[in-house]
């Protein structure tokens, strides 16, 4: 905190710090625009990805060669893989918005290593660049898919090793950002913030910063590994030089399965924020909810090789993942109990970020229980590798955290950036967006279980119906996009100033701190003598009509 | 701030001595050298847990002495070994599929 306060007291952004202008933004040490500029970063990296998918499903509308060649295809949907998961839905909510609010809800100035947050962001844009020039280096395109299996990955001559870097680099984003989150929230609360006071959107980052310092080192050593085995032929993985391909599937996901869970535990955080904030009531379960995370986040950790259940484990390792796989789905199913039941005699206000709230639950079910039906052993080996599988991890990172992530927008853009958008046309975007997503994903499901494998370029006529409505579904899909993201950026131009502290009437931290908030977030130290959901003013309101009662 | 400002007068407050730095230090040389020697026995099955203990005694010597973790809040204990845990169990998982492997 700085020693004086005479010119901190006012919006980041007038704070006219010791640089001015754009490098006013990219050295600044202060979480919130970081948060931004993780922000923007992220949207140019989304747009990239939903370009290549929307290639990608154009290219499938019809059988055989529409707009591009098989190498072009497999290139496309390898990069988009990679962006979409390491460049937006694993650093969304926590590099966005973790940045953004953690400290301001659990009532500090600044995270506990500013600085150290700052290189992760520069680690971020350089990780992101090098796996967007490795499209364009002489080589071509990497055309492994995201996960970069062996053997192929060692023997293909596209680029590889840069996409390999880029990823390792972005795992060291991601492991500086969940240690200061880790210890952020150890050192930084307020007085009176004790941990069962913690909105519960701090207990999904907490939950989600553990994964990323645990589970991230083993993807950063596999992938160097990798490296070593293209660059000298060491013999690790390589089953020709005597190395072991299903070991580097076992690393792999050692730390890829968790990070689905570092994707969808932050998007739930969001979830546990505005359902009770528009169902004006206590959320039902704070501490079940809480420890869901850390039970997520536990068992989270165990569950990769239900990734393998075709490479030829032994029998007893399938028995042991699947039976973790079903565990894994109590702590999930928890929440979403809890936020039903939250709803349940709410006096419930319907705005936006309800609405991409309540299709989270909605999205996020389907593929959690699709999910089920994949733990399963039996029907694992028939979908295995099947369009139904990408089907439900879209409805899951996409359902899910993307539309956790449009909640989160649309639920703190009025703290964040001071401006509203326009609601009417925030609501035709999310129906827009919602049945274009269910049109796009949802066939994928059926030829899935007909038979049709993910990542072919070509297939069979009779899957032609279901390409063709999913092909239609990304256009429904990418317009209701474009409507969000135009009235978004709209509203920070021309959207009504908001200067009110508590825009929805929420009971955290971020509502009673100046909108745009302060250099330093408050005032004043914040005081917690209460916890997050508690709301006051039900409490009067209910007092109210009990006083004209007794009257 | 909750468990904000009491830590570090007391964190490096019985910080030990030179003598107990060298001590371990030659702890270690000594433990190398073992794991040297044992290198060209062959005990069979037991090879790699051999290897595997005297590692981990060394990594316990230099994370509670030269890494002062004996001498940290107990909240740090919990980080480490924590971590070490959930290195354990995904070791557990992971052989778990080549123990049953059919072959061997």
């Amino acid at each position: 905190m700085a020693s004086s306060t005479a010119n901190v007291n006012v919006s980041f952004f007038d704070y006219q710090g010791g640089r001015k202008g754009i490098l006013g933004w990219i050295l600044s040490v202060d979480h919130k625009r970081i948060g931004i500029l993780y922000l923007i970063s992220m949207m140019i990296f989304f747009a990239v990805g939903v370009t290549f998918g929307f290639l990608m499903r154009l290219e499938l509308i019809a059988p055989d060669r529409t707009i591009m060649d098989p190498q072009t295809y497999n290139s496309i949907f390898t990069l988009h893989g990679v962006i979409m998961i390491f460049l937006f839905i694993i650093p969304g909510l926590p590099a966005v918005f973790g940045n953004f609010f953690l400290p301001i809800m659990i009532g500090a100035a600044d995270v506990a290593f500013p600085r150290l947050n700052l290189l992760s962001w520069w680690l971020f844009v350089i990780g992101g660049l090098l796996a967007i020039t490795s499209i364009i280096m002489p080589g071509g395109a990497p055309d492994t898919g995201w996960t970069f299996y062996i053997p192929y990955s060692v023997r293909t001559s596209t680029n590889v090793i840069p996409a390999l870097m880029a990823a390792f680099i972005l795992g060291f984003s991601s492991i500086l950002t969940g240690l200061n989150f880790v210890v952020t929230v150890h050192r930084l609360r307020a007085k009176g913030m004790t941990f069962f006071r913690l909105p519960l959107f701090i207990w999904a980052l907490y939950s989600t910063a553990w994964i990323q310092v645990l589970a991230t080192p083993i993807i950063g050593i596999t992938l160097l590994l990798v490296t070593f085995e293209r660059l000298f032929s060491v013999g690790i993985f390589d089953p020709s030089l005597g190395g072991d391909p299903v070991l580097y599937q076992h690393l792999f996901w050692i730390y890829s399965h968790p990070a689905v869970y570092i994707m969808i535990i932050p998007a739930m955080g969001v979830i546990s924020e505005v359902i009770p904030v528009f169902a004006r009531r206590t959320i039902f379960g704070y501490k079940f909810i809480a420890f869901s995370s850390v039970g997520i986040a536990l068992f989270g950790s165990l569950v990769w090789a239900h990734h393998m259940f075709t490479v030829g484990m032994s029998g007893v390792a399938m028995i042991v993942f699947s039976v973790l796989t079903f565990l894994v789905a109590i702590p999930s199913a928890v929440k979403v109990f809890n936020w039903v039941s939250t709803l349940y005699k709410g006096s419930i206000v319907v705005e936006p970020p309800l609405y991409y709230a309540l299709a989270f639950i909605f999205l996020f079910s389907i593929g959690g229980f699709t999910g089920l039906i994949q733990g399963a052993l039996s029907v694992n080996l028939h979908i295995h590798d099947t369009s139904f599988i990408v089907a439900h991890f879209h409805y899951v990172m996409f359902g899910g955290t993307g539309f956790g992530i449009f909640t989160a927008m649309h639920y703190w853009w009025p703290k964040m950036f001071g401006r509203m958008y326009n609601k009417k046309v925030s609501i035709v975007g999310f129906w827009t967006l919602f049945v274009g997503f269910n049109v796009l994903y949802f066939p994928m499901f059926v030829m899935g279980w007909l038979g049709m494998p993910r990542r072919y370029y070509d297939y069979l006529p009779e899957y032609h119906i279901y390409h063709l409505i999913s092909t239609i579904g990304s256009w429904i899909l990418i317009i209701g996009l474009l409507i969000m993201f135009i009235n978004l950026l709209k509203a920070l131009k021309s959207g009504e100033k908001v200067t009110k502290e508590n825009y929805w009437g929420g009971e955290t931290l971020e509502w009673k701190c100046p909108t745009p908030p302060y250099v330093f977030n408050f005032e004043f130290t914040p005081e917690v003598h209460a916890g997050p959901y508690e709301y006051k003013q039900n409490d009067e309101s209910e007092k109210k009509v009990e006083e004209e009662v007794v009257q | 701030m909750s468990s904000h400002d009491s830590h570090n007068e007391n964190a490096h407050a019985h910080k030990p001595s030179y003598g107990i730095y060298i001590l371990i230090w030659v702890a270690l040389l000594i433990l190398t050298g073992l794991t040297v020697a044992v290198a060209g026995i062959n005990f069979g099955n037991l090879t790699v847990i051999t290897a595997l203990t005297v590692a981990s005694v060394k990594s316990y010597l230099v994370l509670e002495y030269f890494m002062h973790l004996k001498h940290e809040k107990k909240m740090f204990w919990l980080f480490v070994y924590t971590s070490l845990f959930f290195l354990g169990v995904s070791l557990i998982l992971l052989f778990a599929d080549y123990t049953f492997l059919e072959g061997n």
